[in-house]
């Protein structure tokens, strides 16, 4: 009933909406609104983040020359891959005693993996042995083979890390979280042997979920062992067929394999596209469903900061469009809590939305929190719903004490409950470290996507062998960094990707920023044909 | 000029075409025309409908959304049933301040007793923080779990091993990283929720036979190789699966691995065999059910298994043939996907590994208790015992309530009862969307430190409880 109601009181605003180009709305209209709508002083704080927002993000083009030589160059990489497969055979297990079976392969696939990926398979899975923090410890591994093995040489590499998910720097080895994680060890063991619902819930669970609805501002949370499965394991529960989800096209994959179990009916809208989502949203009401009934419900899904994109979704803009037409939000928070925000309570607190605008806050332990785990938190009833039918509340482990207690901690510094102002300084010294990093990469003239105050800095270098030439420059310069290519990205827009943290030092950067600007020029990355700004960068 | 010559030429042999052909040839080439217009015209106009910008609005005004979630009635056990555990999980466990005898968590093997574990898994603290801060692919592999995947292939005795940061999504990320939309996949029906969601992932065909039948499983491929022989073409690229539990957490039950293999190879199936209860708990050195029943571990396509249970960590494995289990570090979801499992846990698994390799007598005890409380709780007055004997996992049914309703209130009652009384058990918890809903049971799980006594003694409150409450 309450829905019902919500959405007769909108109908006003929501003619205008599908009208006006860009969604922007005439005085005229935000006077009448004003009138009609008791979210009011939402709506105009929107338009004002409209016209700021928008200019701080950039996904500025490849040059047309770029982009035919990225096509070209992948071809050619097939092709001498397709030429190479005809000569050599591959230095590969072949499956044993299963004559007369239907290969267990599909051939393109493996094709890829032996003859293209291969080449800079190097670039990926390389061991660490040591703390993921500011610097890290690479396990020095070489290949004979071109890539068909791997062999240690017993050396490692000290380098500095811009490859892990640390934005607040809590990977450490030492301090508080550590000191407190070890002594809930001595007290509770490694792992609790059970699921929630049956008797793996130990006080650490009950303050932490009590913790987290905190720390949002919202009625409650729950909190499960890994971040992947909390996506995994709640969408099917929340959605049935009939459910209507309009999904962002750069959901991460344990998003789409939620939905995937759910059943629900996927329509997919532009990257962060306010307008093509409400297109998606305004079609689908009008037709409905295939078989001519209305949706059940419609939710959507977006992420706070795209992993790949380093975008940082316009949640105000959304949270009119869910309030006009009744939809549900499910933000996924896993790169954004803790790295976003004043207070480090992601987007939300970044654009000043109200947490309990959003129906479903999803999130992560694993990156700011140094954890693992996430949680999903809002209202009572939802939370509710979560702790009887949630598939990881049932069946699946509860979370180890001491990876809960490393994010009470850790959380408790964030909200300064600590006693002391050690959150608020991660979070800005984050906050600077990501404008400083970025506008120091616009003035080096290299492309980078993505919002100004995203830690996550994708850098586009296009050409799928530059993504390799990239990572391991900078390795022999002592930076690990993390690139994606095809399949992860579309072919045309290889990358390699910055996360900042707060463990960072302006030295450190500084010497990242010139090594960058030194192999620029010699591997030919300063695609950007932006206004450079000519003064120095403050930090 | 030739142009000019021809077409009315044309048109007259067209005319002469058109006259002679019979009326049905017209009649059906006139019906397929229309079909493909109506099909164009059809899926320009989603649905055959297409709305003014009017009709529009007046659906969305009126279009009424679901509430997000249904509410949950207060009395629901799930908000009910809230026992806090206190101190660390042994041979007994602290349920709401009351110490316990532990017949109810998964650390079969009692591995609390050895302080090596937590000292190593501190140590590893020291070294490498809680978290790893990443997936696999981007700095999030730590030389702990190359150790660990090396070390779990060495006992295993296959060629490799792949480490997951999470039981459930082990199995469950496996399944749809070899079965596809085309394929046909053969299971028990009494598996795990986690293989049933990786079965759902895959999308694959799935045909269940009945709990460890192995005549129903036979007919079933029978039907199927009928089927196959009517469209061979298709056939030729259907893989085909047979997904079965070492030990069912369910059941309690052991499946007959050896009839299994044979129709594995008759039918031309992969084997996936799920060990999540049978890993580290039977056969002589702990390597599961292919050593209990002497079945060659190469037979088996690939095993999976958790580290939440008999290893008593957080995470899951994989272990075959290189060519198949390489394949999950690009393609098994959560593997790719999701932060590497924290460094701590790992070594907390490659410790026990140590016990395990180094003490196998732990896993005679295991067996040996495991009977003792089989010939024990065989006799209750209000409750029937199922599941091997070897099984660590045990499953008491109620004899004269089939409702699952009824059955699960009266169970969860008998285990709060027990647990007043120091006995830790449970009413297994499953949700309503099983594809073949268990018969509600208690779970009894063995630890191997009990003792004789302590099951007569458990067996005392169970019958006790169980006599005035069922």
């Amino acid at each position: 009933m309450k829905n019902r109601k919500f959405v007769n009181s909108d109908i006003e605003p929501k003619k205008n909406g599908i009208h006006h180009t860009n969604g922007y709305r005439s005085s005229e209209n935000i006077i009448k609104s004003k009138l009609t709508n008791e979210h009011q002083d939402n709506n105009v704080a929107t338009d004002k983040y409209k016209s700021i927002h928008d200019s701080k993000e950039s996904f500025e083009e490849a040059p047309l020359i770029t982009a035919c030589l990225t096509y070209f160059g992948f071809y050619l990489l097939m092709i001498i891959g397709y030429i190479n497969q005809l000569f050599f055979e591959p230095k590969v297990a072949t499956e044993k005693n299963r004559d007369g079976y239907v290969p267990l392969f599909d051939s393109f696939e493996r094709f890829y993996l032996r003859y293209v990926y291969r080449r800079v398979k190097d670039c990926w899975n390389r061991p660490i042995c040591s703390c993921p923090a500011d610097t890290l410890v690479l396990k020095d591994r070489i290949t004979p083979d071109f890539g068909w093995s791997f062999e240690f040489t017993g050396t490692t590499t000290k380098c500095l890390n811009l490859g892990s998910y640390n934005y607040l720097g809590f990977a450490q080895t030492s301090g508080p979280c550590a000191e407190d994680s070890i002594k809930s060890i001595e007290k509770y063991g490694i792992a609790t042997c059970n699921a929630r619902r049956e008797l793996g819930t130990n006080a650490l669970h009950i303050e932490l979920e009590e913790l987290t609805a905190k720390f949002f501002g919202v009625e409650d949370a729950i909190v499960f062992g890994m971040g992947f499965a909390t996506n995994a394991l709640n969408l099917p529960s929340l959605l049935s067929p009939g459910c209507l989800v309009v999904s962002d096209e750069k959901n991460h994959a344990s998003i789409i394999l939620g939905l995937r179990l759910s059943g629900a009916t996927i329509k997919v809208y532009k990257h962060n596209n306010v307008k093509h989502m409400e297109k998606v949203i305004v079609d689908s009401i009008a037709y409905g469903q295939k078989n001519g009934k209305p949706w059940k419900k419609i939710l959507i899904i977006l992420e706070g900061v795209f992993s790949m994109e380093g975008s940082i979704v316009k949640l105000p803009q959304i949270v009119e469009i869910k309030k006009k037409y009744g939809a549900y939000i499910y933000l996924d928070e896993a790169h954004s809590i803790g790295a976003t925000g004043s207070h480090g309570r992601g987007v939300t607190d970044f654009y000043g939305v109200d947490p309990k605008d959003i129906d479903i806050l999803m999130g992560t332990f694993t990156k700011s929190f140094g954890s693992a785990g996430g949680y999903i938190a809002g209202s009572k009833s939802l939370i509710n719903f979560l702790r009887a039918n949630s598939h990881a509340h049932c069946y699946a482990s509860s979370m180890a004490p001491a990876v809960t207690q490393q994010i009470l901690t850790s959380m408790k510094i964030i909200m300064g409950l600590d006693g002391t102002n050690e959150g608020k300084k991660r979070i800005d010294q984050l906050a600077r470290n990501t404008r400083y990093f970025r506008k120091r990469l616009a003035q080096i003239g290299v492309i980078t996507y993505g919002h100004e105050d995203s830690p996550v800095v994708p850098m586009l270098v296009y050409l799928f062998s530059k993504i390799g030439a990239v990572v391991r420059t900078l390795t022999t310069r002592n930076i690990a960094v993390v690139g994606a290519g095809f399949p992860a990205t579309p072919i045309m827009e290889g990358r390699i990707r910055f996360c900042l943290s707060a463990a960072h030092s302006k030295d450190q950067l500084d010497y990242a920023l010139s090594v960058i600007d030194e192999i620029g020029d010699k591997l030919g990355l300063k695609y950007s044909r932006k206004p450079k700004d000519p003064n120095p960068i403050e930090y | 000029m030739l142009q000019a010559e021809s077409s009315p030429y044309i048109f007259s042999v067209l005319y002469d075409i058109i006259f002679q052909a019979p009326t049905y040839v017209i009649f059906l080439e006139l019906s397929l025309l229309l079909l493909v217009i109506w099909i164009i015209i059809h899926k320009q106009s989603n649905g055959g409908k297409h709305l003014t910008q009017k009709q529009k609005e007046e659906i969305i005004k009126n279009w009424v959304s679901e509430p997000l979630v249904a509410e949950i009635d207060e009395n629901h056990p799930a908000l009910q049933n809230n026992h806090i555990v206190d101190g660390p999980i042994g041979k007994f466990i602290t349920v709401d301040g009351i110490k316990c005898l532990n017949m109810a968590t998964h650390n079969y093997l009692g591995l609390e007793e050895y302080p090596k574990i937590k000292e190593n898994a501190i140590n590893c603290i020291h070294k490498y923080g809680v978290g790893s801060c990443g997936p696999r692919g981007f700095y999030g592999t730590v030389d702990v779990h190359l150790e660990l995947e090396e070390r779990l292939a060495k006992f295993m005795d296959q060629e490799e091993a792949v480490v997951y940061s999470y039981a459930f999504s082990t199995v469950a990320s496996a399944i749809p990283a070899y079965c596809k939309r085309t394929d046909i996949i053969f299971a028990d029906e009494c598996i795990n929720f986690a293989i049933q969601k990786g079965i759902d992932a895959s999308r694959s065909k799935v045909v269940y036979f009945k709990h460890n039948d192995m005549r129903d499983l036979e007919k079933k491929l029978q039907e199927q190789a009928k089927a196959d022989q009517k469209n061979p073409k298709k056939a030729a690229k259907t893989r085909r699966f047979l997904i079965v539990e070492g030990i069912y957490m369910n059941t309690g039950e052991m499946c007959p691995l050896r009839e299994l293999v044979e129709l594995r190879a008759k039918y031309k199936l992969r084997l996936f065999l799920d060990e999540t209860v049978s890993f580290g708990t039977i056969g002589k050195s702990g390597h599961g059910i292919t050593e209990l029943l002497c079945v060659d571990i190469k037979e088996v396509d690939l095993i999976s298994a958790s580290l939440e249970n008999a290893v008593e960590s957080i995470g899951g494995f994989c272990v075959g043939s290189h060519f198949i289990v390489e394949h999950q570090r690009l393609s098994g979801l959560g593997y790719c996907f999701s932060a590497s499992q924290p460094p701590l846990l790992t070594q907390a698994a490659i410790s026990a590994l140590d016990i395990f390799e180094q003490e196998p007598r732990i896993f005679e005890q295991l067996n040996d208790v495991a009977e003792k409380v089989d010939e024990q709780f065989r006799y209750f007055t209000k409750l029937e015992l199922k599941g091997h004997p070897l099984s660590p996992v045990k499953h008491l049914y109620l004899k004269h309530v089939d409702d699952l309703e009824e059955s699960e209130k009266i169970l969860r009652k008998i285990a709060d009862e027990c647990m007043k009384k120091g006995l830790a058990v449970v009413a297994a918890e499953y949700l309503p969307i099983e594809k073949f809903p268990p018969k509600r049971s208690l779970r009894i799980t063995v630890n191997r430190l009990l003792t004789a006594d302590d099951i007569s003694n458990a067996y005392k409150i169970i019958e006790e409880v169980s006599k005035s409450i069922a």
